[in-house]
């Protein structure tokens, strides 16, 4: 089977946050105890959304030692293909659900000296984790966390009672912003910068560090790209000798295992690189969304990650 | 079933033995009349009853003789046992991982008390009985890697993941075939196997990284390996090279039964939740040549494979030079019969004999 072993669960409560963001809490369905994990680490929901699986990521905000529940935010996206708005319209306390067990790709560099965490918007939620985890060990860190005001600012009262020297947030309305080159220029040595948030977020301290020459091993970075809607087209699966139509609400990925057809997976995010899957012949032109495959394996049209990118054109025929 | 153990050395008069039993559930490693490296990688999710694939760490009847001769090499060389300063929490992962794997797996032999915090840890063949603060080092007599591998079969390579890699940042390794976690330690997978003949044009290691980066909580994963040691010792390491090295040439006619043993190593991984580093375990299994002989199928299928070995794999484990006194003990126990598929001794499918 794909992806990894699952747990099922009860949704245990239901906290809204502010007008976008609400936090939902799941107990295990037999009673046991949830796996531990570590900060950064997420967890991929399976929604049944009318006939229609979704398997969706997102990270684990609850106490990474808290056995007992595990908790995730869930930002709402009226433009998105409907995972979000499937958890806040549909999902009632009480509803059973299967998560999957934690998985890391944004996991905290132990050997770090320091860990200075950026975040924006609901790329707060990991961070919950992370804070977690460093305060049981002692460890030193420091949060800047932009928001667009105090409204939307989940967990911004949280944060600033419990660690007030060490969380600095910045709304977008007050025109307040992170001074970034100040930020890093006054940084010790044996730093890692955490940034998870708005492309545009990731991609401006990225280039950042890079020009103040960073080391790449000290900038860990984490964007979960939800699969975008976009035409319907047809792929033929070689091995598997059928032809699917991918319609305009679902990901190639999704498409590919409704018509039964076993395909890896991981994040269904575009970043852990499981579901790469060979391009056997195409006429017509990819949309590659992901984080995973360099620009020129993009540009061979030889490859493709079907959890979030797209095709439009007349035939695509692939190794599945 | 109760396991009896035995009191038995790895040294000197070098005592040690397999019962029967231990010999019907030794981990013949070769599938097939043929060898070629292969990353050969499976779920470790139980198996049958009684093999050594049924429990997460399995226990033997040389288990108390397998952990003083570990005492007795760290008593010689503490730095067969190192942790870096960041892989602390994967110890106590680690030390987690296998107090609750063999207290559910073995519960006449351990127990494990849990009240938050505050456990206690019964280990009743090694006679052990201790309370201490999880997540606290100094309620332990050694760090948590230490303390519970010195209580636990097999060496341990705890690695750190990071940029897209594996590093080798803490262990403890007295039972290797060969190779120093002190030479190795801090190094990256392709820094520490970056001798191996042959399987890196084939790209096995890059395949062999990108599953075991992709391990997964719950998912533990497991494979076999193999080489061959003259007299059941199991610290044959390069610090002690000058010791055991000379052994090899004592091999002769009339005692390579005897003296020439079937190194075996269970490899498994799994991944630590609070860390997310990995854990690799390398139990060590020996079976003398005698040994394997009592089950024919294994008979013929050794000589087939040590006399169609490529010979820089023979060189590389260790025995091209006894490689033809090894095949003129084999091959008296090689008949030309078929062998069947997989690794299990099948005594009662065995052909006629004639």
């Amino acid at each position: 089977m794909s992806g990894v072993e699952k747990i099922n669960v009860k949704v245990s409560a239901i906290v809204p946050l502010n007008e976008l963001v609400t936090r939902f809490e799941f107990k295990r369905t037999d009673g046991a105890l949830f796996p531990t994990f570590s900060g950064g680490a997420h967890t991929v929901v399976e929604m049944i959304d009318d006939g229609l699986t979704r398997l969706n990521p997102y990270s684990l905000m609850s106490d990474p030692m808290d056995q007992g529940t595990y908790a995730i935010s869930v930002r709402r996206d009226d433009e998105g293909r409907g995972g979000s708005l499937f958890m806040h319209n549909n999902v009632k306390v009480g509803d059973d659900m299967v998560l999957s067990n934690p998985v890391n790709l944004f996991s905290l560099d132990l050997r770090a000296k320091k860990h200075l965490m950026i975040a924006g918007g609901i790329g707060i939620t990991p961070f919950m984790a992370q804070i977690k985890q460093l305060d049981r060990a002692h460890g030193n860190w420091e949060l800047h966390y932009a928001t667009r005001n105090a409204a939307l600012g989940s967990y911004v009262d949280e944060l600033t009672a419990t660690h007030p020297n060490d969380v600095n947030v910045y709304y977008d309305d007050d025109k307040n912003f992170i001074d970034l080159e100040n930020l890093l220029d006054g940084q010790q040595l044996g730093t890692h910068i955490y940034v998870c948030g708005p492309k545009g977020m990731i991609n401006w301290v990225r280039g950042k560090t890079a020009e103040l020459g960073w080391p790449l091993e000290a900038v860990h970075y984490e964007e979960f790209l939800a699969p975008q809607p976009g035409k319907p087209f047809e792929v033929k699966l070689s091995i598997s000798n059928k032809v699917i139509t991918v319609g305009e609400n679902e990901s190639l990925l999704e498409a590919i295992e409704r018509e039964g057809v076993d395909a890896p997976y991981l994040c269904r995010g575009g970043a852990c690189g499981q579901c790469e899957t060979a391009v056997i012949g195409y006429d017509g032109k990819f949309i590659h969304r992901d984080h995973w495959l360099e620009d020129d394996e993009k540009a061979s049209g030889k490859k493709i990650m079907p959890c979030v990118s797209r095709f439009e054109g007349k035939t695509l025929v692939l190794d599945r | 079933m109760t396991i009896q153990f035995k009191d038995e050395t790895f040294r000197g008069d070098y005592t040690y033995k397999n019962s029967d039993w231990a010999i019907k559930r030794f981990p013949f490693p070769f599938h097939e009349d043929s060898y070629m490296y292969s990353v050969n990688m499976e779920q470790h999710k139980g198996g049958p009853e009684g093999s050594i694939y049924e429990k997460r760490f399995d226990v033997d009847e040389h288990y108390l003789s397998e952990m003083r001769d570990r005492a007795m090499v760290l008593a010689d060389d503490p730095l067969r046992c190192q942790s870096l300063p960041h892989m602390t929490l994967a110890g106590w992962d680690l030390l987690e991982l296998i107090m609750v794997s063999k207290s559910e797996d073995y519960p006449d032999m351990f127990e494990l008390h849990r009240d938050g915090d505050q456990w206690r840890w019964v280990n009743k063949p090694m006679g052990i009985d201790d309370s201490f603060t999880f997540m606290d080092e100094t309620t332990l007599p050694y760090g948590p890697m230490e303390y519970i591998t010195r209580q636990t079969q097999g060496d341990f390579a705890v690695l750190d993941q990071r940029d897209d890699n594996l590093w080798m940042d803490a262990g403890m390794i007295t039972t290797q075939a060969d190779w120093s976690l002190d030479f190795d330690i801090g190094m990256n997978f392709f820094e520490w196997h970056a001798p191996v003949p042959k399987a890196n044009e084939m790209g096995i290691f890059i395949r062999a990284l990108k599953f075991l980066l992709n391990v997964q909580q719950g998912a533990p994963a497991r494979r076999l390996n193999w080489t061959m040691t003259v007299n059941p010792l199991l610290d044959t390491s390069p610090e002690n090279y000058h010791k055991w090295g000379v052994q090899k040439t004592e091999l002769a006619p009339e005692n390579v039964g005897e003296k020439q043993h079937l190194r075996v190593e269970l490899q498994t991984f799994f991944r630590l939740p609070r860390s997310n580093a990995l854990v690799f375990p390398i139990r060590c299994y020996l079976a003398s040549f005698d040994d394997l002989m009592t089950v024919p199928k294994w008979g013929r299928r050794l000589h087939r494979v040590i006399r169609d070995l490529p010979e820089e794999l023979a060189t590389y484990k260790g025995f091209i030079d006894n490689r033809p006194m090894m095949l003129d003990y084999l091959s008296a126990y090689d008949d030309g019969k078929p062998t069947s598929d997989g690794i299990w001794p099948d005594l009662e499918s065995e052909p006629e004999r004639s």
